[in-house]
């Protein structure tokens, strides 16, 4: 048992930390979150030449091959530099459907595109109830045309196509195609813009059965759990200096307990939640039969603890914390979408509570 | 990044697997409800089996008495010894903390002369550290160590010792120097408790157990090779036993949470909780799996830490969250446990109608001390915030 990274994991996450530090800083994160889409094509393809469009996927389809814990680490320092754009919404969820749904054919004509960095894609899922229990779809084809409204979907005006959780299947709709509409929801998250998606009569293209969604499901939001991670860390990090130089009192804030202490348990709380993400990120790579389990206790602690550890951000900065100019919100809003996105804490308990509670899995596995 | 079991630990696990088979004393459930005093030998006899097959200190070195084992592996023993619900070994402090303090700082000839009887638990070992008047703040303890010829000839007092009845080595912190920055000016006595004035007396807790004693040093003359380590230098040497302390705990203590939980998940099935079983509640149930999400994090926080002890060689001051996190949730699983059971949650173990002969009541309040003993959390905070975060002392 080695819970440690590995010389290539820790590689991988250094270098990533310092490509999104050089090419997506706070200040080209603050321009890009003015702007309707949140995207830009050089940063885009910055990010795709560095091959992490293609991270987890198979090298048949020109993907890198590596596996979810490094998807996990790559999420994270994309989370610590509030990444603006479509990289969640391509890789992590729409390249993780088509890996779990579609046949080879369609893996060639939609994921490799993405591994190659051609294109980008989102997956629109949740409806009116914002459920995201894939039980919960109601949208249903008939004769290959969709008619109906999805709502949450990100990055879908970018994106290069859009695939839809249906009843009747998984389905692929072109941004051109005949009664699709796009418009953008007002969300609190302003570097990851989500979008209402209509249907009418619209063509699709059944690529996969929605039975196969889950596995995707439980990449996608172990994946958001690691983005939130990144978050948190950032927000620790930008507190703990903050409380090191701002003074009162003529002394530094963080020499005070009831400042430091909220220091610590932001500490505890984030590093709490990255043992849960790259555990999940484990299990899902090893199919272990906890994987579900493991990304449920990774969503749902880090849900919660990505908004209490923004929520003492903020309040040890003070006044400078609830200003617009600081980054904390900015991380804070992000927090909020991507508490909801995938199930918040009580969905995921609610999902733990029926795995160990109704099924009694609870006695069966002692790790 | 891999927690598949190595070969190794596999044939670590299944050579302990089949020992305990072969060894675990059927018995103890019915030894395990009687008091401390009686079934102490047999705690004993255990452990001193238990050595005899050289499982009582797996992670120690070898040429002391150990395997050698890893952390990974010493978390695998703990995960065995609960699976079969074996009796826990007699001599816990010494085996945890004080023998590793006395393989990382004794002489050859300490080590020599002390480590074989802790792990036969021949001798029982006791830590005296607090002080009516030295709590959180250790480093400003009173009990004075005065040089006499070959001898230091200490006097003060201790309270809040574990084993201190049974003791018959303690794990002293005296003041041997009160010219200098308290911190300066404290030493590690290994002493006798059969030395002519010490004195112990019960301490009665909330639980109503004596778990805890007072000590009381008058005039007690101790050998200066009874020192460990150098003199002066006794807070690193207090410091590294309460590292142990802090560094691998929930190791051990996770095995018996899950039981706990999958228990009480047994439990919430059959009690009622707003017109329905509390296993069907939409609360109870909430906070059930928070629950064991979190016993979950608490196994994954301390494998992470052991690997990162195994890369840097010793256990470092993030020990401090292991001991907040197990404290704090320890805590909130016995008021869960309390929702659960309403009004029957509160009868004692003498009750015919308390649930599981009272463990329950007792654990409500015995955790009570969790967040206090081995270092308060308010303390486990200030550790994290200066030696984890480096913000500045508070203290």
């Amino acid at each position: 048992m080695e819970f440690g990274l590995s010389e290539s994991q820790e590689f991988l996450k250094d270098s990533a930390r310092k490509f999104f530090a050089g090419e997506c800083p706070s200040v080209e994160m603050h321009r890009l979150m003015e702007t309707d889409t949140a995207y830009d094509d050089v940063l885009w393809s910055k990010i795709t030449e560095q091959g992490y469009s293609g991270i987890i996927f198979e090298e048949a389809y020109g993907g890198v091959g590596l596996g979810k814990v490094e998807l996990m680490l790559l999420m994270e320092e994309a989370g610590r530099a509030l990444l603006p754009g479509p990289f969640f919404s391509t890789v992590a969820l729409a390249g993780s459907v088509l890996d779990a749904v579609a046949t080879p054919a369609h893996k060639n004509q939609y994921l490799a595109p993405i591994c190659r960095g051609d294109v980008r894609a989102t997956v629109a899922l949740a409806e009116a109830k914002a459920s995201w229990d894939l039980k919960d779809v109601q949208l249903s084809a008939a004769d290959g045309k969709l008619t109906g409204e999805k709502l949450f979907v990100t990055d879908a005006a970018i994106a290069d196509f859009i695939i839809v959780a249906a009843r009747d299947g998984v389905f692929v709709v072109e941004p051109k195609a005949r009664g699709l509409k796009i418009s953008p929801m007002s969300g609190m998250d302003l570097t990851r813009k989500v979008y209402v998606v209509e249907f009418n009569n619209t063509p699709a293209e059944k690529i996969g059965s929605s039975a196969d969604l889950s596995r995707a499901f439980d990449i996608a939001s172990a994946a958001l759990a690691a983005e939130l991670v990144g978050g948190m860390q950032r927000t620790l990090d930008l507190t703990v200096e903050y409380a090191k130089t701002r003074k009162q009192f003529g002394k530094p804030i963080g020499m005070f307990q009831a400042v430091q202490h909220q220091c610590a348990d932001m500490y505890l709380e984030t590093e709490s939640a990255r043992s849960a993400v790259y555990y999940a990120g484990w299990a899902l790579e090893e199919n272990s039969p906890d994987a579900t389990i493991a990304v449920s206790i990774a969503k749902m602690y880090a849900s919660d603890a990505a908004r209490t550890v923004g929520n003492r951000g903020i309040q040890i900065h003070g006044g400078m914390g609830f200003t617009w100019e600081n980054d904390l919100h900015l991380y804070y809003r992000r927090a909020k979408a991507s508490e909801t996105a995938f199930g918040d804490a009580t969905f995921h308990r609610e999902r733990i509570a029926r795995l160990v509670i109704d099924s009694g899995a609870a006695s069966a596995k002692s790790a | 990044m891999d927690l598949n079991l190595s070969p190794e630990e596999v044939r670590f696990r299944d050579e302990l697997r089949a020992w305990l088979l072969a060894n675990v004393p059927p018995d103890w459930s019915a030894w395990r409800e009687k008091p401390i005093e009686e079934s102490f030998p047999y705690l004993r006899a255990w452990q001193r089996k238990l050595q005899e097959g050289r499982w009582a200190a797996v992670s120690w070195p070898k040429e002391y008495g150990g395997r050698g084992a890893t952390l990974m592996q010493l978390a695998i023993f703990w995960e065995e010894m609960a699976r079969v619900e074996a009796p826990p070994m007699a001599n816990a402090l010494g085996l945890g903390l004080i023998g590793p303090t006395i393989i990382a700082h004794g002489t050859e000839e300490q080590r020599k002369r002390f480590i074989p009887k802790i792990l036969s638990a021949e001798e029982i070992w006791c830590q005296g550290f607090s002080e009516p008047n030295a709590g959180s703040d250790l480093a400003s303890l009173q009990t004075e160590a005065r040089l006499d010829g070959g001898h230091y000839v200490v006097n003060g007092q201790k309270v809040w010792t574990s084993y201190g009845w049974v003791g018959d080595w303690c794990e002293l912190v005296v003041r041997t120097d009160a010219n200098v920055p308290k911190h300066k000016g404290l030493t590690v006595l290994l002493v006798d408790m059969k030395s002519p004035g010490v004195e112990v007396r019960p301490l009665r807790q909330m639980t109503g157990e004596t778990e805890f004693n007072e000590m009381f040093f008058h005039d007690v003359r101790v050998p200066v090779e009874n020192v460990l380590g150098k003199v002066n230098d006794g807070w690193n040497v207090a410091v590294s036993t309460l590292m142990h302390e802090r560094g691998a705990y929930g190791a051990r203590l996770h095995p018996l949470f899950k039981r706990n939980i999958n228990r009480l998940i047994e439990l919430s099935r059959k009690f009622q909780k707003n017109g329905h079983t509390a296993a069907q509640d939409p609360l109870t149930r909430q906070k059930l799996a928070q629950c064991y999400a979190e016993i979950e994090i608490m196994r994954l926080n301390q494998l992470r830490a052991f690997s990162r002890i195994s890369a840097t060689g010793a256990p470092g001051p993030e020990g401090s969250i292991q001991k907040i996190f197990w404290s704090e949730l320890n805590q909130r699983l016995q008021q869960i446990a309390q929702e659960i059971f309403g009004a029957y949650g509160q009868l004692l173990g003498g009750d015919s109608h308390a649930v599981d002969k009272g463990i329950w009541s007792y654990g409500y309040l015995r955790t009570r001390g969790n967040t206090i003993e081995a270092g308060t959390s308010e303390v486990q905070r200030s550790i994290i915030g200066h030696f984890v975060l480096g913000l500045p002392k508070s203290y």
